[in-house]
């Protein structure tokens, strides 16, 4: 089985109506997930792409039983949407959307840990369980199903990583990019976790970046909890510190986050760690060939 | 987004916090006149976006007016050369009245990422550097994490001051918190918050970041942005919509995405060289987006390549190469450059690119890349 998303998957997209929202809505039901609905307000009693829309989260539950909802709403709302998911009864949210601030997302990690829900993002790809169901904006034809588990910080180096993969004949169990900005719903032990008790997958692949902490705690939940093989990327080792390399959450301060730190702990952890991005996948390969 | 010394305290006194009485002064022929509005004894501190100032020789106190007019017309007039942001030409000083101090404090709010919620930072040990006083003298920094309602006496009273300067540091403490709410401050910090002989509590410097992504909703703090202390290039940029940060090597890259394009930046290292700069033009753009982006860094002079790294996923290949293309057509281009691309409609940007007569490195994964690149 993959995680968090398959074929029982029920999707409604929040943001339906949106430029964005709508192209990838599409790309997931194309690819074979059960959208189910749609999310705008003041635009409810609409059909897109066959599913009606709803003004609200609330609506959509009641009527078309939804357990993920993934979000497209601009960045100024877009805090309010998780806390309207997460007050609804959605179970998994996928936050898409790049740029909420800050003190906004304090309130709704706040709402989504007191409904007990999970939430993958903001400012993440999504997550994809291959041949099973999309909820994301990742191009689905890299991917290929198999038994390697993927979670990542980045968008673009995740496809990297899987592309690589899928060359080699690597298909995958469920990709997942939890986000780049300082708060985020699901962290990498919470996906490590999942990994661990999902029989379809063999091997874990975890690409990193610099700043925060998140890859250094992940690297003392590995060494006690994880018995798969992990390999790991990190990127920004050549990044100067206090700049802020794209992400929100990518920067160096003082002598935390960098990328030298990271690759220790891993290492320490039992981690494979690649040094050069060109080379996830052939990493893989070996560790998987042993 | 960073702001002055001068514009925070502007903003401290909208929230009632104590400042000392000063000017800002910005030509030559204005220092007497402030000088003469402050008096002496006063303060002149250079006006830049950097830590370490008086290290570098950007705050002096002056005893008389002779050399208040000396020090303010030196230092309006010097670039400073700090080991935190290299040089900065000072083109604003702030002359404030000098003030009588009992003791120095240090005050900050930050927004701590491991607990995901500010955390409030005080310390009797102000006027120092404050990363070092947590390595000397971790005892005398104390802490608090702000996850709901924020009662400051509960850490401001471990300091042992007197009950009269507990209160009047809570209620600047207080006064800061909502500050840092209200606008989206991600830093606040007072160094040195002081205690004043005659038993007030004032800020004598001030610091404030304020959170990128809410600018939106703070006008007012969006018109204090200084032009002139952004660089050129990572100005430009910003107007373009592209994420640049401009950096020391010689390889310019183009990337899609923040992750790639720090892998990237690692694949130049690996083979040797630095990268130019960091360049992220994101996931939907457009050729005249890509066009932009690529006139952009080749206007860095240091170039010995360009390095355009793609993986199309809503971004299409063919868009890139129209709009790489479009721009080299209309520059002349000494270096070379080498393109690697992937993902959605790559034949047809590979077509393009073949087709435009102009000569390109094509490369058919990061390791060739990696080779291409070391024998520059």
């Amino acid at each position: 089985m993959s995680i968090f998303i398959n074929k029982e998957t029920r999707l409604i997209v929040q943001g339906i109506t949106g430029k964005e929202g709508s192209f990838h809505a599409n790309s997931c039901k194309e690819y074979g997930t059960n959208l189910v609905g749609g999310v705008t307000p003041k635009k409810g009693g609409q059909t897109i792409l066959d599913v009606p829309v709803f003004n609200t989260v609330k609506e959509a539950v009641a009527e078309v039983k939804p357990n993920v909802s993934m979000i497209f709403v601009p960045a100024k709302f877009a805090a309010n949407a998780i806390i309207e998911a997460a007050d609804s009864g959605i179970e998994l949210i996928v936050c898409i959307t790049e740029g909420i601030p800050v003190y906004d997302m304090i309130n709704a990690k706040k709402a989504v840990k007191l409904n007990g829900v999970r939430l993958i993002g903001p400012n993440c790809p999504g997550l994809i369980s291959p041949n099973e169901a999309k909820a994301g904006i990742m191009p689905s034809s890299i991917h290929k199903k198999g038994s390697i588990g993927i979670i990542s910080r980045s968008g673009t180096l995740t496809y990297e990583a899987v592309y690589q993969l899928t060359k080699l004949g690597l298909g995958q169990s469920t990709c997942i990019g939890i986000g780049g900005d300082p708060i985020i719903g699901t962290s990498f032990i919470d996906v490590l976790k999942e990994f661990e008790n999902d029989n379809q997958t063999q091997a874990i692949c975890m690409i990193g970046e610099i700043g925060g902490s998140a890859e250094e705690e992940a690297a003392e939940y590995i060494k006690e909890n994880i018995t798969k093989p992990v390999v790991s990327f990190i990127t920004g080792m050549s990044a100067p510190k206090g700049k802020r390399m794209g992400h929100a959450g990518a920067i160096i301060s003082g002598n935390k986050g960098s990328a030298a730190s990271k690759i220790e702990a891993l290492t320490a952890a039992g981690v494979t760690v690649c040094k050069n991005p060109a080379d996830i996948g052939t990493i893989i390969q070996e560790v998987l060939s042993k | 987004m960073k702001i002055h010394e001068y514009q925070a305290k502007e903003i401290f006194k909208q929230y009632g916090i104590n400042v000392p009485n000063s000017i800002l002064c910005e030509k030559l022929e204005d220092i007497e006149k402030c000088v003469q509005s402050i008096g002496t004894p006063c303060v002149i501190k250079a006006q830049v976006y950097s830590g370490a100032r008086g290290k570098s020789g950007g705050v002096k106190i002056a005893q008389n007016k002779e050399n208040a007019l000396k020090y303010a017309s030196e230092i309006l007039s010097m670039v400073l050369v700090s080991p935190q942001a290299g040089m900065k030409k000072v083109n604003k000083i702030l002359i404030e009245n000098a003030v009588d101090i009992q003791k120095e404090l240090y005050m900050s709010f930050t927004f701590d990422r491991t607990n995901e919620a500010v955390t409030f930072i005080i310390s009797e040990q102000g006027g120092m550097d404050i990363e070092e006083t947590a390595v000397k003298n971790p005892e005398k920094i104390f802490k608090q994490v702000i996850y709901d309602t924020f009662y400051p006496m509960e850490t401001i009273e471990k300091l042992g001051l007197s009950s009269d300067i507990s209160e009047k540091t809570a209620k600047a403490a207080e006064a800061l918190y909502k500050l840092v709410i209200e606008k989206d401050a991600l830093l606040a910090e007072i160094n040195p918050l002081v205690i004043t002989k005659q038993n007030e509590i004032m800020a004598l410097d001030a610091k404030l970041n304020f959170d990128d992504n809410a600018l939106f909703r703070h006008e007012d703090i969006l018109l204090m942005k200084d032009e002139k202390e952004e660089n050129p290039l990572e100005l430009q940029a910003q107007k373009l919509g592209l994420n640049y940060i401009k950096l020391d090597g010689t390889i310019g890259c183009m990337v899609n995405g923040a992750g790639l394009a720090m892998a990237t930046m690692d694949i130049i290292k690996l083979a040797g060289k630095e990268a130019a700069n960091f360049l992220d033009v994101g996931g939907g753009a457009s050729s005249e987006k890509i066009e932009n982006a690529f006139k952009l860094l080749i206007s860095d002079k240091n170039l010995e390549a360009v390095f355009i790294n793609i993986f199309g996923g809503i971004l299409r290949c063919d868009f890139l190469a129209e709009g790489v293309k479009n721009a080299i057509a209309n520059l002349k281009i000494e270096c070379p450059v080498i393109v690697r691309m992937e993902g959605t409609n790559k034949e047809a940007g590979a077509d393009i690119l073949n087709n435009s007569g102009l000569k390109f490195t094509v490369v058919k994964d990061l390791n060739e890349a990696i080779e291409v690149i070391r024998k520059l």
